[in-house]
């Protein structure tokens, strides 16, 4: 496959607010299911383990006009709740069988409530992560979690979830979390070759279509991206840092990288590299699982941060180990797990003398003139600090 | 109006004034300070030692109460953190920057140990957080699940159980140096019990017509001792039975609530109301509804620290259990559909005219889904909803002049609609 072929296949699931590639799987077999999940981590490897289709349901961005949601929420709440109310109550989500949330903030927690209201003919499942570390509490905790979502899960196809099919989606899932860990660590080394809003619209396919098709595709993608004979810029090299749930428009993901910043590092749908390892196989896969996640996640503000220096580091090393130059904190407005990290996350990189600039945005901006001044004195700025 | 006061408001002035006290004089009495958070206090563990506990949420409202909250929240958002985020935080931050003078004008001390009662509110987490980044000290954290399903699971207690236990009890021990006394915790808890039945009682007094209490304005008075330090405390147990008392003895008279401007001497409305009040102008926004003749009979936000009425009381002889179930109930770590079943059951039993939503604009965990809320009570109930926004304790959205007339047109709505229901009665039945 072409370079053009894949992004073409991901931008049109990217684009797709009609869900047209998980329905059309839905509809292909009898009985089949879609479950969705919200941002930021969920254990979606259980959802393909019940033999459904996990579907990441991540707002409309700056596609979907907001007619109904907005009447669900205030002016001050974030916008991605309003647009997955939008999605839903105009029908683009009908044929999810359920939706699972995790414990990424206040919002999205009260949203699961909404929905049992909402779609009381849905499954439903709240799924808290766990906040102790020690394995004998949190991670058993973690781990009735994770067996409470695979009962219910069962419980909705009509048959048990095995062990064995849990075992075997976490091996699916392995891989998937290696292929892109091994599209991070190319744009990392290339990131020419590997721009960020292809990467980043390659991941939101991944999202919404089976797990088989798009390891098919990231593959071929990493296999081509490297030989189309680009060049490198003159850019700087930036970690994207607080985008991790609301997602940001792909216009201001491009501004971004044309304003002379690649971005080597990033919290976009985070949920895709929240276990920076695979899961070891076991006897047990969901302590594993949890055991994993207690273990080895990505620090991550939904998570509760137990190293009181952590924070204060976290963007220097972010920063070395992306070969950085600087940060942009770009965060959703009034997203609280984005903005109180902020002032702890800005703290560590003053310590450390990392150069940043900070921004809100929200998914359906639609102005970027702002945020290309705002990146492209950045990038000049870091050249020029560079070069001293 | 005339002027009241009852000898339980000296009395909770005077708990409240000794606490604020004990706290400044900390530093040279050598008493040890554990900073934690109202939903999920868990007062009488942490008393049992003899710490004493600091609540953040309270040192906010209690600044926003005295006007200080602009100037503090001012200084933490030039210090970097955002406009978007809850007030209370950055009201305790600003505060800390400014002196750390608690409500008395003393310096509150710094916290020995921060207990992260993680319960109902994702903030807390970042609070602690950005607290541990202040003082440097100790943090332990106790999660306590969501209710996701609308009750506490037997693994969700076990587990909160275990971190009581294993976690908490250990860091209480480290920074008391003494060892936990379950017996003494036992005797505080069945204090609890009996203060909590108070309460109930108190607060279900505004089944009566008229109502002798207002319950979320004057509410938040009543809930002071039990929400603060005063759980399982002998002058917290004097503090409620006194209060019972004196509640019942205006009932018996037939008396309406004591507000700032003396007793209510008409009832006209009768409401519910939903999330907390704002506090930089709590006695304006009271005027309001005074103003109106309308009494709160019911309030959810009396219920952040603990959700009695439904049946819920401290059980001395499971000390643990009962401390996690406690946690596990406090109304913000319930289900938005358990939180609508209580709005409506208000509604009802407290014979409300109507209710009303005050959505404030830091606290994501009351506001997200507040609309939602409005709707179903309003389709449950037949009873009409209001909604007004403002915030905590953020002077720059409290908007006098539009809540003022958003609340008129709502009572205004309120009487229409009950002149139109009695014209449609009197058709019916002539």
């Amino acid at each position: 496959m072409e370079r053009a072929e894949i992004v073409a296949w991901a931008e049109a699931n990217y684009l797709d607010l009609e869900f047209k590639r998980a329905r059309a799987w839905v509809s292909e077999a009898p009985g089949r299911k879609a479950i969705g999940y919200l941002p930021v981590y969920a254990p979606v490897e259980l959802i393909h383990a019940a033999g459904m289709l996990p579907v990441g349901v991540h707002g409309g961005g700056d596609r979907l006009d907001i007619i109904r949601g907005d009447a669900y929420y205030q002016s001050y709440i974030c916008h991605l709740p309003r647009s997955v109310i939008e999605l839903a109550v105009s029908g683009r989500l009908a044929f999810l069988s359920g939706a699972v949330f995790p414990s990424t903030c206040d919002v999205i927690r009260n949203l699961s409530g909404m929905w049992r209201l909402l779609f009381a003919d849905k499954y439903v499942r709240y799924v808290d992560l766990p906040q102790d570390y020690d394995p004998a509490m949190g991670g058993a905790f973690f781990a009735h979690e994770l067996r409470e979502l695979v009962a219910g899960l069962g419980e909705l196809r009509g048959a048990p979830v095995t062990r064995d099919e849990i075992a075997a989606s976490v091996r699916v899932w392995n891989e998937r979390r290696a292929l892109i860990r091994a599209l991070y660590e190319k744009r990392r080394l290339e990131p020419w070759n590997v721009p960020t809003d292809e990467l980043y619209q390659i991941l939101r396919a991944g999202e919404i279509v089976p797990v088989e098709e798009f390891l098919a595709y990231a593959r071929a993608y990493l296999e081509v991206c490297g030989t189309d004979g680009r060049r490198p810029r003159d850019n700087a090299r930036v970690v994207l840092v607080g985008s991790f749930c609301e997602q940001p428009p792909l216009g201001l993901i491009r501004t971004v990288e044309r304003a002379g910043c690649y971005i080597v590092d990033d919290d976009l749908l985070h949920g895709n590299r929240f276990l920076t390892v695979d899961v070891p196989e076991s006897d047990d896969p969901l302590t594993a699982l949890a055991h994993t996640l207690l273990d080895r996640s990505v620090a991550s503000p939904v998570m509760y941060e137990r190293d009181p220096e952590a924070k204060r580091k976290l963007m220097a090393q972010r920063v070395e180990a992306a070969g950085a130059e600087g940060v942009i904190f770009g965060a959703p407005s009034f997203c609280d797990p984005a903005l109180l990290d902020r002032p702890m996350l800005q703290r560590g990189a003053d310590a450390a003398r990392i150069p940043y600039i900070s921004f809100k945005y929200a998914e359906n901006t639609a102005q970027f003139q702002q945020f290309r001044e705002q990146a492209g004195t950045f990038s000049d700025a870091l050249k020029l600090w560079s070069g001293a | 109006m005339s002027q009241a006061k009852d000898r339980s408001q000296d009395l909770q002035k005077q708990l409240i004034a000794q606490l604020y006290d004990d706290l400044a004089d900390a530093p040279q009495t050598g008493r040890k300070v554990v900073y934690t958070f109202v939903p999920g206090n868990l007062t009488e563990l942490i008393r049992s030692f003899d710490l004493l506990p600091v609540l953040p949420e309270i040192n906010a409202l209690q600044s926003g109460m005295r006007q200080k909250t602009g100037a503090y929240i001012t200084e933490a958002e030039k210090s970097g953190h955002s406009e978007d985020v809850c007030t209370y935080v950055k009201a305790d931050l600003g505060m800390i920057k400014a002196g750390n003078l608690g409500p008395t004008g003393r310096p509150l001390p710094k916290p020995d140990l921060l207990l992260l009662s993680y319960t109902g509110c994702y903030t807390f987490m970042k609070w602690f957080e950005l607290l541990r980044e202040e003082y440097g000290c100790p943090v332990v954290m106790l999660h306590v699940p969501y209710q996701e399903a609308g009750h506490m699971t037997a693994t969700h207690r076990q587990y909160v159980v275990d971190q009581i236990r294993d976690k908490l009890i250990p860091a209480l021990e480290e920074v008391s140096g003494k060892r936990y006394d379950e017996a003494r915790l036992k005797e505080m808890l069945a204090r609890s019990a009996r203060m909590e039945d108070d309460l109930v009682h108190v607060f279900q007094s505004a089944k009566n017509r008229p109502s002798p209490i207002d319950a979320w304005f004057g509410g938040v008075y009543y809930i002071g001792p039990m929400f603060t330090a005063f759980r399982g405390t002998p002058e917290g147990e004097e503090y409620y039975r006194l209060l019972r008392q004196e509640v019942d003895e205006r009932v018996r008279l037939g008396l309406g609530p004591i507000t700032p401007d003396g007793v209510l001497q008409e009832e006209k409305f009768r409401v519910v109301v939903e999330g907390p009040p704002n506090w930089t102008s709590f006695r304006e926004f009271w005027k309001m509804f005074t103003d109106e003749g309308a009494v709160a009979v019911a309030s959810t936000y009396t219920k952040v620290g603990g959700t009695y009425d439904f049946g819920f009381r401290h059980d001395p002889a499971r000390p643990l259990e009962t401390l996690a179930e406690y946690c596990s109930e406090c109304y913000t770590n319930r289900n938005l559909p358990t939180r609508i079943d209580m709005l409506a059951r208000y509604v009802e039993e407290y014979q409300a005219d109507g209710f009303l939503i005050n959505s404030v604009k830091s606290c994501n965990s009351f506001s997200a889904g507040q609309l939602m809320i409005l709707r179903e009570v309003e389709r449950r109930t037949g009873r009409p909803g209001g909604f007004i926004e403002s915030d905590l304790v953020d002077p720059r959205y409290f908007s006098a002049a539009n809540i003022k007339n958003r609340l008129e047109s709502y009572f205004q709505m309120l009487a229409a609609r009950r002149a139109g229901v009695a014209t449609t009665s009197l058709e019916v039945h002539p």
